[in-house]
């Protein structure tokens, strides 16, 4: 066995209140880090495991004490050590990478700088070495343009490339333990693979070891060797990643695997009730343009949908999927009045709708309802629960007084929240709580349609799954419309009844979720499927083999106005016709349709040569000796 | 006999996963707790209030009064009665004039802030909402008078409409109102793009719902601790006024002008210039050390929640 590099033992982080009662935050966990070895803690928020993971720094968070136990970085322990010697091994023996690479980076200084600055500060080499080290990284990180990324500013670069920069930043100074805090939460499905594979290989390579922190277990599936389940503080299971994946004993891993979304396949759409049907679609936008800036000729200054048709029959979930900046937000802040469309119409149960909120008469407004993504931004933090809720129902249906009140606690009930609620401030609720008080809001009013923005993006893998459920039961019992926004394609189709896949606002397919998730497929369409992290070890390098993720991984969103968007990213794409001729739609069955110049032959040969290819592999794979346990 | 324990402890964890447990939240406590420091300031600014309200009863002299033996003389008594803190360039009681001077100095600072606050705030979050030219304008003339020096502002507008206790309120308000403004509305501004305030805009609320029911009470606690802030600076700017002659017109007594009057007596070892001058601070710095204590108690309440 390789070398000790990370010893825990018995640690031990309490909080104290006001009163000085001590709260345990961290009751007693032992693991142990052995050098090139990757260690995930994984948990839902409020575990620890971000707790833990910056013990290794010797660092608690303001308000927290370490109360017991060791942590023996090299046989020192971090704890107890004088801060000088604390602040010598930040930095040059364990570097931290935050969540949001966007908010570590100092927007005013270049990169390179950033990079290079903490081993020439520890005096571990100099800037020469420090920039030679760091363009070496950036070849390893497989960043564009590795000699001269460095000298552009944060701003320059894109999401999935600014994280990878990060990680050359914690490396650069050759640390024992990276502390990796979510690296790939916030990222799209497409983005997060770039960065594995990104982070993968560099760790390899590096030799390092690394603490991995995350809710999701699908990730720790790819780039763990040794997996800490945390619950409220406490170790429930560890062991080799191949263990706890394949063969989990505790229950809670058990039920943290449940969370972890199936693949999206065929089948997996429900069927809707015929109670709730109408002739005429609850709500539907017909050829619609819309953007920012001042419109000229029906053009926005910034045009960000082009062309989009999309209905909402009565009852059923749309599910709109697409990578960020792909126009999802954008569709529902137009449908609900946020945003003036430029050019075609926004119709509710077939009566055309004024672009603006104020045009739109109170009726309209009442009947479609939007549910902003953050429930933390979205509920004013100076208006108890009470007042949150009862403010539509008295705005839109003037109830008033014990009435309002009875209401609020029955609205209370359908979120499965305790009627006791009403009189507290959003900051005393959880996020998984806060998210179902905003949906409620929406629920007040009585709506006919719920415009739902990303809604479970936020929240761990465990509570977003309850939402989800907590959806589907109001969508059964209430009859509304759901449209549901997310970049999750396993989210939308475990969920939504049709789907509506947006690529640089257009859509690029659209019809039920089984007739969407089954062969043909855009291409677009198949790259995000393909994108959708599995619970199996080795998924990601297989994944990496298959001839989408050449092409499209690692390409930003380009929003063109001729041609198919999809064109620089697409491993099909026809030069001189997809990149400057308008793009056919194609119909399937009823209400599917596929955005492509490739016929539906084209498209399902194209998909046979892929499945080919990836039988092929998993035959490659089978001859391969199983590693030891 | 373990692997029983063992399944017992997952049975309960399981429980507590299915009784709706996502995170366990007990309310906080949303009373602001104030330090030693906190009380002993409040006190402090109590006292004064007090003195405001009674002071003129319970004075041992008229504020008008010439008493004394003698001018510039430390604290004595003779038949009209004890002069504690001595006697100012006149022969009045120091005391008494303090004590009458309270209500003109805090009260006219206080009248004077809140009247600045009134406009500032009503035109900051008009501003912040209506945007465009509203803003535009505004906003320009308001820089306008800001960059004026406020003494010199002062100062002219004292010498152009003369010195009477609505003007120097109203000159003092309008100075003030302008840095009330910006604060108000920079976070009014900040209000107005969050989500819940499109939240309300996309339910089709109006204007002045929005501003009372959801821009001012986030912008209240803010603007409170600068409140305290601003009504130290109008003292401070009345003070400076009388200090020149042009504030509150002898033989009224107000804080700054007693400086002014008694400042030579300092070169008789005369104390009734620093009363006065202490009485000034000590209620400017009570006013500054609440709101310090009002705002580090948030601020740890701020850092407990990010844990």
């Amino acid at each position: 066995m390789a070398e000790k590099l990370l010893e825990v033992k018995d640690l031990r982080i309490s909080a104290y209140n006001d009163e000085k009662v001590e709260i345990p935050i961290v009751k007693g966990v032992s693991f142990d880090i052995y050098k090139g070895q990757v260690v995930a803690l994984i948990g839902e928020s409020g575990s620890g495991k971000t707790t833990i993971s910056l013990a290794s720094l010797s660092y608690t968070k303001p308000g927290l004490e370490f109360s017991g136990g060791e942590v023996l970085l090299n046989g020192e322990d971090v704890i107890t050590m004088p801060p000088l010697r604390q602040r010598e091994i930040r930095g040059a023996n364990v570097a931290y990478l935050a969540q949001s690479a966007a908010a570590t980076f100092n927007p005013a200084i270049t990169i390179n700088e950033q990079v290079t600055e903490s081993p020439v500060l520890h005096g571990v080499m100099s800037q020469e070495e420090a920039n030679k080290r760091a363009v070496e990284l950036y070849h390893a990180l497989e960043l564009p343009d590795p000699n001269r990324i460095g000298f552009r500013y944060p701003h320059q670069v894109s999401g999935g490339q600014l994280q990878r920069l990060m990680a050359a930043m914690a490396l650069c100074g050759k640390p024992d333990l990276m502390v990796l805090d979510e690296p790939t939460t916030a990222l799209d499905v497409t983005t997060q693979i770039e960065v594995l594979k990104a982070f993968k290989k560099v760790i390899r390579e590096e030799n390092a070891a690394a603490i991995y922190v995350t809710h999701d277990l699908a990730v720790v599936a790819q780039v763990a060797d040794h997996i800490v389940v945390l619950y409220s503080g406490e170790v429930m299971e560890q062991g080799s990643a191949d263990e706890i994946i394949n063969n989990p004993t505790h229950a809670y891993t058990r039920r943290l695997m449940d969370a972890v979304r199936p693949k999206p396949v065929a089948g997996m759409g429900t069927d809707v009730g015929t109670e709730h049907e109408r002739e005429l679609p609850a709500m539907s936008v017909e050829n619609m343009t819309a953007g920012y800036g001042g419109i000229i000729n029906g053009e926005p200054a910034v045009t960000i949908l082009r062309d989009v048709s999309v209905k909402v029959e009565n009852a059923h979930v749309v599910g709109v999927i697409g990578e960020s900046g792909c126009g999802k937000s954008t569709l529902a802040r137009v449908m609900a009045g946020l945003l003036p469309q430029a050019k075609g119409k926004v119709k509710l149960e077939g009566e055309e709708l004024e672009g603006g909120i104020k045009d739109r008469k109170l009726s309209e407004l009442q009947k479609i309802q939007f549910v902003f993504q953050m429930a933390d931004t979205a509920l004013n933090p100076k208006q108890v629960i009470g007042d949150i809720l009862g403010r539509p129902l008295e705005f839109y249906h003037g109830i008033k007084g014990r009435e309002k009140h009875a209401k609020v606690a029955e609205i209370l009930d359908m979120v499965e929240l305790p009627a006791e609620f009403a009189s507290r401030y959003p900051a005393e609720l959880s996020g998984g709580q806060k998210q179902r008080i905003n949906m409620a809001r929406s629920l007040a009013a009585n709506p006919e349609v719920m415009l739902c923005d990303e809604v479970t993006s936020a929240l761990d893998s465990i509570v977003g799954a309850n939402v989800i459920k907590l959806l589907t039961n109001l969508r059964d019992k209430t009859g509304v419309s759901f449209v549901f926004i997310s970049h999750d394609l396993s989210t939308v189709a475990s969920f939504a009844d049709e789907i509506v896949v947006l690529y640089a606002g257009r859509v690029v397919e659209q019809g039920p979720t089984d007739e969407v998730l089954e062969p043909p497929f855009h291409p677009y369409t198949r790259l995000l499927i393909s994108s959708v992290p599995e619970l199996r070890i080795g998924w990601l390098e297989d994944t990496m083999q298959k001839r989408e993720m050449a092409v499209g991984i690692a390409r930003g969103v380009e929003i063109t106005a001729v041609g198919c968007p999809f064109y620089n990213r697409c491993p099909m794409a026809i030069e001189a016709t997809c990149d400057v001729k308008d793009v056919p739609i194609r119909e399937l069955k009823s209400g599917h349709q596929i955005s492509c110049h490739l016929t539906i032959e084209e498209l399902q040969e194209a998909e046979a040569h892929t499945q080919k290819i990836l039988h092929g592999f998993e035959k490659v794979g089978d001859d391969k000796p199983q590693k030891p346990a | 006999m373990t692997e029983e324990i063992i399944k017992t402890k997952e049975e309960e964890v399981i429980a507590k996963l299915d009784t709706f447990d996502e995170l366990p939240d007990a309310p906080p406590k949303r009373r602001i707790k104030l330090s030693w420091v906190g009380k002993l300031s409040v006190a402090v600014v109590a006292f004064w209030l007090l003195i405001v309200v009674i002071g003129p009863y319970i004075a041992p002299f008229h504020e008008m009064d010439m008493d004394g033996d003698d001018s510039f003389l430390n604290a004595h008594s003779n038949e009209y009665g004890t002069f504690f803190l001595g006697t100012d360039y006149l022969g009045r009681d120091t005391l008494s004039r303090i004590m009458f001077g309270a209500r003109n100095t805090i009260g006219i600072s206080l009248l004077a802030t809140l009247f600045a606050y009134l406009m500032g705030i009503t035109l900051g979050i008009l501003a912040a909402v209506k945007g465009g030219w509203i803003d535009m304008g505004i906003s320009r003339i308001n820089d306008a008078i800001l960059a004026l020096p406020t003494i010199m502002l002062g100062l002219i507008v004292i010498a152009a409409l003369g010195s009477s206790i609505p003007i120097l309120i109203g000159t003092a308000a309008v100075i003030y109102a302008t840095s009330v403004f910006r604060i108000a509305r920079a976070l009014g501004q900040d209000i107005m793009v969050q989500d819940f305030v499109e939240a309300a805009k996309a339910r089709g609320e109006g204007v002045w719902w929005i501003i009372k029911s959801e821009v001012l009470p986030n912008a209240a606690m803010p603007l409170a601790t600068d409140f305290g802030l601003r009504l130290v600076f109008v003292v401070l700017f009345i003070s400076s006024l009388s200090f020149l002659g042009l504030g509150v017109q002898p033989p009224a007594s107000d804080w700054g002008s007693m400086v002014r009057e008694n400042l030579q007596g300092l070169t008789y070892g005369s104390y009734a210039a620093i009363w006065p001058a202490l009485a000034i601070a000590t209620f400017t710095i009570a006013i500054n050390l609440i709101v310090d204590d009002i705002s580090a108690k948030s601020g740890g309440m701020l850092a407990k929640k990010m844990v």
